[in-house]
């Protein structure tokens, strides 16, 4: 009678996926994780039992034989065909039924269904770009709950990768091409997504939220997300803009180092420039340092900063000089100017 | 016993001419043992900067530019400097000769050239890090390694030049090994560190060029702009992925086979019984050899590599499974029904088995498709290589330095502080690396300068084991220093084995032998007794 393997794999997996976070793995939040973490559970037994039976048997000869409990080695033989076989045939079967576990539940988690939710995603030094169908982009990553979500990466720069621990999937994100993977999360919930392909300074600060929504929250945000703009006044918009982009990856807005120039204070100011010049931070300015970041680069710093053009609208930019000059003493004089000034011209205006 | 050797290699000639332009295979060894070293102390104490930085999250005592740099020398000067020439260039340049009975390798001047191409690979990497520094982690992927403002020619053109040094050690070897054998020792009589030897030297000549290539494509796609791997200049990322990877995967070949002929050497002696399966090891060294040349793919499952790709390079890695699984059932074999004593260099080669064991089969938990998309790029695999590398060739290293040490320089070292430092080590880097192992699974990526708040225990943890592990290196360096000044005269044979290095005086005179001697079995051990009052093994 043909042994049915797959039912033993289903019990086995029944039975050996915890919901919980265990010694080894951080908690499963996604289908995917449990094709993963049965095999690991079984994987660390198999490992588990060949090193203690390495470990006894060496343990043992060194006790049983050593030199001061023996008269001497006794003879044995020198080699044996029929053990070597085995103990080379047994391990090999074991190896090929591990394969074809591994490689079966690779295809499950990497092909993904024909109706899954499609997500753009960028990687760039050093932030994530998640594009919605709707053309909203997000720092963090939105998905629905029980949806199969399928993400296409490419990369602005050089190659990153992106992994959700949670829900045990990684892949390389590559400047010039696309990759795919996808996801379905089955419970609600914030999870950690983390770049694990080395790509310099902020590598390690690359680093997003996975935000699992119920279906119907997830559709109210989305539709909310993408309309801030015109809801909010400009400096606020600016602010949100300016972190939904991940542009707080390496600027920061308090005056504090960072791997690019802090944004406090600097618009309505004289920057020093490398080499030796110095610019006034206006409109203009700001404008070019998003669209050409590399036109003039402020000194004690890396020409590292990708490009916004044709990601950027001109409404977007508008809001974060907005946002910028809020953070700026010469900024915000110029900002409550301009309210005042409307307000005294509508006062004007009246009869 | 052995005449009182008044005239031996150290001090057949004096004066630094004599070391500098020396023939000798084993004065060359000596130099190699001495730089090599050095390299070791350099790449200890960039990996001692990296665990103290990562003593607590954020910044600890340096910017995340300067972790950068410490990693990739970290891994760049343990990888090309110490592990890929250590245990060839010391104790094959030393061996080699006196295991065959004769007085030198085929070509002493090539061996002698081989030596000062590491030296001057060695200072393109320290003018590397003087200048620019380089920041790309040991693997210099594209694009991030063309675009970088680091100083990633210097380092490559170093990795470049100590490249043609390990091709000199590995023809030098072939063809000692196949012409220099003799009267009476055929392929199958030979002591299985030469077989190992063997098989490294076949994977160095033939796998090396493919880097040498890899490395000059990159630098010359930095000079010149044309596009090999830089998709902006038509290039392709992945490419350099394979060929990086082609060569870099023999390479850890390159460095475990030598570290299991050493283990194949002591076992046998300090149990007093023949090799279990001589045949079988030798075999699987030269299967090794050759299954890990089709198995580099296993590096790229999540690099956007073919399904296709994929399925064979997963099936195939675990076939490269089965050499390394048969050795160590041998090793165990060989033990059975023996006389063991547990000696500093049985000690090692024992720690050897068990955490080689590990990193062998946390291996197949990463050969595994599914479970290498969670484990790819995170701690995990970080500490399988270290089983892998520290604990296995870096362990049978220090087996066959404590083994050979008498031989080397005719002291014997204390082998109390000997063994105490062995079960330092052994705990020291399990404390280290075991805690990797947890936290990688848990999903903490490698090469994170800072990291969330709930790896902290692990890090500190693993930061602890590193200490451990350097106090214990420094203990090491201090008996040994020690037993060069006051240790006990090294006799011929202090371990009763029966390969030719321990029928020549210790340390062995200029031409090692007087006359050819007669090939032995490597492995026959009957009729030797242990003299007490010479503290020398003797046959009768």
């Amino acid at each position: 009678m043909p042994l049915d393997l797959s039912k033993i794999v289903f019990s086995v997996q029944q039975g050996y996926t915890p919901r919980e976070q265990s010694f080894w793995m951080p908690p499963p939040g996604s289908t995917g994780a449990h094709e993963v973490d049965w095999l690991m559970v079984v994987l660390l037994y198999i490992c588990t039992f060949f090193f203690l039976l390495i470990a006894a048997l060496l343990v043992t000869f060194a006790v049983r034989y050593r030199r001061s409990r023996v008269a001497g080695p006794q003879p044995s033989a020198s080699h044996s065909l029929p053990l070597e076989l085995a103990w080379s045939i047994i391990p090999l079967a074991i190896l090929i039924v591990i394969f074809h576990f591994g490689f079966r539940g690779f295809l499950n988690i990497m092909t993904p269904p024909d109706d899954a939710y499609a997500i753009q995603v960028t990687g760039q030094k050093w932030a994530w770009m998640f594009t919605y169908p709707n053309g909203f982009v997000d720092k963090d990553l939105h998905v629905p709950v029980n949806t199969p979500v399928k993400l296409t990466m490419t990369s602005e720069d050089v190659i990153h990768s992106l992994y959700i621990p949670a829900f045990r999937i990684k892949r390389d994100a590559l400047p010039g091409r696309y990759t795919t993977t996808w996801f379905e999360a089955d419970r609600t919930g914030e999870f950690e997504l983390f770049c694990t392909e080395y790509c310099g300074e902020g590598h390690s600060a690359m680093m997003a939220r996975v935000v699992v929504h119920d279906k119907a929250e997830f559709a109210k945000w989305l539709q909310d997300a993408g309309a801030f703009i015109d809801r909010l006044p400009p400096a606020e918009a600016g602010a949100k803009l300016f972190s939904i982009q991940g542009c707080a990856q390496c600027h920061s807005v308090d005056g504090s180092g960072g791997i690019g120039p802090s944004l406090k204070n600097v618009y309505g100011t004289q920057q020093p420039l490398q080499g030796g010049s110095s610019v006034l931070a206006d409109e203009n300015y700001i404008r070019e340092s998003i669209m050409d970041p590399q036109a003039q680069i402020v000194a004690g710093y890396q020409p590292v900063m990708p490009t916004y053009k044709g990601r950027l609208k001109d409404k977007e930019i508008t809001v974060l000089i907005a946002y910028l000059k809020s953070i700026s003493g010469a900024g915000r004089k110029e900002l409550e100017f301009e309210a005042g000034g409307k307000k005294s011209g509508k006062e004007d205006a009246k009869p | 016993m052995s005449a009182p050797a008044t005239d031996n290699y150290i001090t057949h000639a004096r004066g630094l001419r004599s070391w500098l332009f020396t023939l000798d295979h084993k004065r060359i060894a000596l130099l190699y043992m001495m730089s090599i070293g050095a390299a070791f102390l350099l790449g200890g104490v960039m990996a001692l900067l990296v665990r103290t930085e990562l003593l607590t999250p954020g910044k600890t005592i340096m910017t995340a530019n300067q972790y950068n740099n410490v990693f990739t020398l970290h891994g760049a000067i343990m990888i090309f400097l110490f592990i890929i020439p250590s245990i060839p260039a010391i104790f094959g340049n030393f061996l080699v000769p006196v295991m065959l009975g004769v007085k030198d390798l085929a070509f002493p001047r090539m061996n002698l050239a081989s030596y000062y191409l590491y030296i001057i690979g060695a200072l393109f990497a320290v003018a590397a890090i003087g200048h620019g520094g380089v920041d790309t982690g040991w693997t210099f992927y594209t694009p991030y390694s063309t675009t970088t403002s680091a100083n990633v020619i210097a380092m490559t053109l170093g990795a470049f030049i100590l490249g043609m040094s390990s091709i000199f050690t590995g023809i030098n070897f072939i063809v000692t090994i196949h012409k220099f054998r003799p009267p009476g020792m055929t392929w199958f009589k030979m002591p299985l560190f030469l077989w190992a030897l063997y098989a490294t030297s076949i994977i160095q000549v033939v796998a090396t060029p493919v880097l040498g290539i890899t490395l000059l494509l990159l630098i010359a796609e930095r000079i010149t702009g044309v596009g090999f791997f830089d998709p902006n200049l038509g290039g392709d990322p992945l490419l350099f992925q394979h060929f990086f990877w082609f060569y870099s995967h023999p390479a850890v070949y390159i460095m475990i086979l030598p570290g299991m002929g050493i283990v194949s050497e002591i076992i046998p002696v300090f149990s007093r019984k023949p090799i279990f399966g001589y045949k079988a090891i030798a075999y699987s060294s030269v299967g090794i050899a050759l299954l890990g040349f089709l198995v580099w793919g296993h590096h790229m499952f999540v690099s956007g590599q073919s399904t296709l790709a994929n399925m064979i390079f997963s099936f195939l890695t675990y076939f490269v499974a089965i050499p390394s699984a048969v050795k160590v059932f041998n090793w165990l074999a060989t033990m059975y029904k023996g006389a063991i004593s547990l000696d500093t260099p049985m000690l090692y080669a024992l720690a050897f088995i068990l955490l080689f064991g590990i990193g062998g089969l946390t291996g197949v938990v990463l050969g595994a498709l599914s479970a290498n998309v969670h484990l790819h790029d995170t701690y995990f695999v970080v500490s399988h290589f270290h089983y892998t590398m520290m604990g296995g060739t870096v362990i049978a290293l220090l087996a066959g330095l404590h083994y050979w040490w008498p031989k080397f320089f005719g002291r014997m070292y204390s082998e109390f502080w000997g063994r105490l430092v062995c079960v330092i080590i052994f705990i020291g880097f399990n404390i280290t690396f075991f805690t990797q192992f947890v936290m990688g699974s848990q999903g903490m990526p490698r090469r994170y300068y800072d990291y969330i708040s709930r790896f902290t225990i692990y890090h500190q943890i693993s930061t602890a084991g590193a200490y451990m592990l350097a106090a214990g290196f420094v203990v090491m360096a201090v008996y040994l220093a020690a037993s060069l000044v006051r240790g006990r005269r090294a006799p011929a044979n202090p371990w009763g084995g029966a390969t030719l290095e321990w029928a020549c005086a210790s340390p062995p005179p200029h031409d090692n032998f007087a006359s050819q001697p007669a090939a032995p079995d490597p492995y026959d051990f009957t009729g030797m007794e242990y003299d007490a009052n010479t503290g020398e093994w003797e046959r009768r």
